[in-house]
C-alpha cells in the first residue's frame, strides 16, 4: 500500500470507529425509552407521579418562550420591538404590565409629552406610582421616541411600485 | 394520563387570583389585591419577564404581564384579512389599507377593529342580556336576545363608521394614542332592531337627554370593576331611524372582535358611539358621564387652537357629526403606467350626518379638480361611492388626490386640518402614488 492509501484507509476506520460509537448511544437510549414506556404502561399511577407534569411545573408555552426569548437585532428588542437602551427593563417591566408594546413604539413625544401620558394613566387607568424610575422611562421615552418635525403635510412614502395593466 | 395543558389565557379567564397563586406562586394583598404578599411569586415572575418589577407592591393582582401576552405573530387574528396593518394587539387596533376597502359594502374580514379593552372570553348568544334602564326609564327591562328578535322589527341599513382618530398619523405635533393613517373606517350592512322602538316599549321619559352603553369588554387591567368604554350620543341621534341595536354584519353573526353577539351601529357619528359586547344602555337625564366621555377623550378645542397649544378641559367639546371624507380604493397606490393609458379611479366618500354633494380629483397637487361621477347612498348614513378616469400624458412621479364636498358645501382640506390635543378628525384629501413611463 502506498502511504496515501494508507491514509485514506485509516480515515475509513476512524468513520467506522466513530459511527459504533454512536450507534452505542442509540442502542442505549433506545433500550431508556422501552423501559420507561414499559414502566408507564405497568405501573401508571407511579410514572404520573414520578415524571408527570405536577401544576407548577406545566407553564404555559407563552411563559416558557417569554423566558427565553431575549432576542435583539440591530439594538432592537425582537420580542417587543423596543429599541434596546438605558432604561429597557423598567419601560418592559412597568408600561408592558398592561398594554403592548405597540402603544409604545407607534407614539413620538417629548419628554413632557410622556409625562402627561404616565399622568393620564395613573389618573384614570389605575397605573400605580413609578416612584424614582419614573425619571428612567422618561428619558428613555424621550430619547427614543422623540417626535420628528413632519410639516403640515408630509410626502407620500413606503411606496411598493406595481404595473397597473390597462 | 397526561394532564390537559392550558394556555396562560384560559387559566387567567377563569380565576385571575388563582392563576396568579398556579403559575407564580404569586398571592396578593387580599384587600388592597395589589403587591406580592411575603414576596410569593415575584422572582418567578420577573425571572419570566427578564427583569425586576419595579413597584411590584403596587402591581395589581390577576394582571397578565402583556410581555407574557404577546400573540405569536401579527396574522393570527381570527377572520380578519392578513393585510390588515395591526396598530395594537393590546387591545387590538387593527386598520385596513385603503385599497382592501373597494367593495361597496365592506366584508367583515376587511372591518377594522378598534378596542378599548379586551374582547370578551366565552360568548353564550342564548344567555346574552340588554338592560334598558337610566334616570329616564320608569322600570328597567331586561332583554334577551330572541326576545329582541321577537319583540321589534328588524331593519337593514348600510351605515358608515369612522374611528374619531382615523387620520391621527398625520397631526404635528403628534397626538399620542393609536397612530391611524386613513383604514379606520368601514361601511357594512347592519341588520338589527332600532334603538327607538327599544326605548319607546321602555316608556322613555320626556326628560331624555342622551344614552350611554355598556358593554362586556374587560379593561386592560383586568378588573371587573373597571369600564372600559361606555359613550353615547343625544336622544335626539339615538331616536333617528338608522341608529340599530344589531345583531349581524352582511348577514351574518358579527365578529366577535367588532362586538358579536350585540353592539350599537350608529352611523355617521365617532365609531366609539357605537358600543360593542352590548348588555345595558341608561337613557340618561343628563349628558352621561361614562368612561370616555369626559374631556379630552373624543373632544376637540372648541376654537382653533395652535398646534401643540395646550386646551383646558372645559375648553374641549364632545364631538358628533363626522367631517366629509373620502377615500381612493382602487387602484392601489403605487401604480407604474403607460402614457396615454386610461386609468379607472373608483372609492367612497362619506359626511357624517350629511350626504356627498360632489367629489373631485386632482393629478396636479391640487392646482386643478376634475368632476368625479358620485352615485347616491343606499340609504341615509351609508357610504357613496364614485369614480372617474384619467390619462397622463407625461413621464413622471403623480398623486392623485381625492376630494369630497358635502351638501353643506364643505370640502376636504387639502392639508392636515386643525391641530388638537388627540389628533381627532383629520379630513385631509386621501392621495395615492402614480408613476407614468
Amino acid at each position: 500500500m502506498s502511504k496515501e492509501e494508507k491514509e485514506l484507509r485509516k480515515d475509513e476506520l476512524d468513520l467506522v470507529q466513530r459511527i459504533v460509537k454512536r450507534m452505542n448511544v442509540l442502542v442505549y437510549a433506545s433500550l431508556f425509552i422501552v423501559l420507561v414506556a414499559m414502566f408507564n404502561i405497568m405501573a401508571p399511577d407511579t410514572a404520573e407521579r414520578w415524571f408527570g407534569e405536577t401544576e407548577k411545573e406545566a407553564l404555559p408555552e407563552e411563559v416558557v418562550a417569554a423566558i427565553s426569548d431575549d432576542l435583539i437585532e440591530n439594538g432592537i428588542h425582537v420580542k417587543t420591538g423596543l429599541i434596546v437602551d438605558d432604561g429597557f427593563n423598567q419601560v418592559k417591566a412597568t408600561c408592558l404590565a398592561c398594554h403592548s408594546a405597540k402603544l409604545v413604539t407607534q407614539n413620538r413625544a417629548d419628554r413632557e409629552g410622556w409625562k402627561k401620558m404616565i399622568r393620564w394613566m395613573q389618573e384614570t387607568q389605575n397605573l400605580w406610582d413609578l416612584g424614582q424610575n419614573e425619571d428612567i422611562i422618561l428619558d428613555y421615552l424621550a430619547k427614543n421616541y422623540a417626535p420628528e418635525d413632519k410639516g403640515r403635510r408630509a410626502p407620500l412614502k413606503n411606496i411598493e411600485w406595481y404595473t397597473l395593466e390597462d | 394520563m397526561k394532564k390537559k395543558r392550558i394556555g396562560i389565557h384560559e387559566l387567567y379567564a377563569k380565576d385571575p387570583i388563582e392563576a396568579d397563586r398556579l403559575l407564580w406562586g404569586r398571592e396578593s394583598d387580599p384587600a388592597s389585591r395589589r403587591g406580592f404578599l411575603k414576596q410569593a411569586g415575584l422572582a418567578a415572575m420577573s425571572l419570566a419577564l427578564g427583569s425586576k418589577i419595579v413597584h411590584a407592591n403596587e402591581m395589581p393582582a390577576g394582571l397578565i404581564p402583556t410581555l407574557l401576552d404577546q400573540p405569536q405573530s401579527d396574522f393570527e387574528l381570527p377572520g380578519k384579512h392578513p393585510d390588515l396593518v395591526v396598530l395594537n394587539d393590546k387591545p387590538w387596533n387593527v386598520e385596513t389599507p385603503a385599497h382592501l376597502l373597494d367593495d361597496v359594502i365592506t366584508p367583515a374580514d376587511k372591518f377594522f377593529v378598534r378596542n378599548n379593552g379586551l374582547v370578551p372570553e366565552n360568548i353564550d348568544v342564548d344567555t346574552w342580556e340588554l338592560t334598558i334602564d337610566g334616570e329616564s326609564i320608569p322600570e328597567p327591562i331586561t332583554f334577551s336576545i330572541a326576545q329582541l328578535k321577537e319583540l321589534f322589527k328588524a331593519y337593514t341599513y348600510q351605515l358608515t363608521i369612522e374611528c374619531g382618530g382615523n387620520g391621527r398619523a398625520e397631526f404635528n405635533p403628534p397626538a399620542k394614542g393609536n397612530q391611524w393613517s386613513t383604514g379606520a373606517v368601514a361601511c357594512a350592512s347592519w341588520t338589527g332592531v332600532r334603538l327607538k322602538d327599544v326605548l319607546e316599549y321602555c316608556k322613555v321619559k320626556s326628560d331624555a337627554v342622551y344614552i350611554g352603553y355598556y358593554g362586556k369588554d374587560l379593561h386592560l387591567s383586568r378588573n371587573p370593576q373597571k369600564v372600559t368604554i361606555s359613550r353615547g350620543v343625544p336622544i335626539k341621534k339615538a331616536l333617528e331611524d338608522e341608529t340599530l341595536i344589531a345583531w349581524a354584519m352582511n348577514g351574518e353573526d358579527i365578529p366577535v372582535l367588532n362586538g358579536h353577539p350585540l353592539r350599537l351601529v350608529i352611523g355617521g357619528w365617532p365609531a366609539s358611539v357605537s358600543g360593542k359586547w352590548l348588555t345595558r344602555i341608561s337613557v340618561r337625564n343628563i349628558i352621561h358621564d361614562g368612561s370616555k366621555m369626559e374631556a379630552p377623550s373624543y373632544r376637540v378645542p372648541k376654537y382653533p387652537v395652535a398646534p401643540g397649544e395646550t386646551v383646558k378641559d372645559e375648553d374641549m367639546k364632545i364631538i358628533e357629526s363626522m367631517p366629509v371624507k373620502s377615500l381612493i380604493t382602487y387602484p392601489k397606490t403605487g401604480a407604474t403606467v403607460k402614457k396615454g393609458q386610461t386609468i379607472k379611479l373608483r372609492g367612497h366618500a362619506w359626511a357624517g350626518d350629511l350626504a356627498v354633494k360632489e367629489m373631485h380629483i386632482s393629478v396636479d397637487f391640487g392646482a386643478t379638480w376634475q368632476k368625479a361621477n358620485l352615485k347616491p347612498a343606499p340609504n341615509r348614513l351609508a357610504w357613496q361611492s364614485w369614480d372617474a378616469s384619467i390619462s397622463l400624458k407625461e413621464e413622471g412621479y403623480y398623486e392623485v388626490w381625492a376630494k369630497a364636498t358635502d351638501e353643506k358645501g364643505i370640502s376636504q382640506p387639502m392639508v392636515v386640518p386643525g391641530w388638537n390635543p388627540k389628533g381627532y378628525l383629520n379630513n385631509a384629501t386621501h392621495r395615492i402614488a402614480l408613476k407614468v413611463i
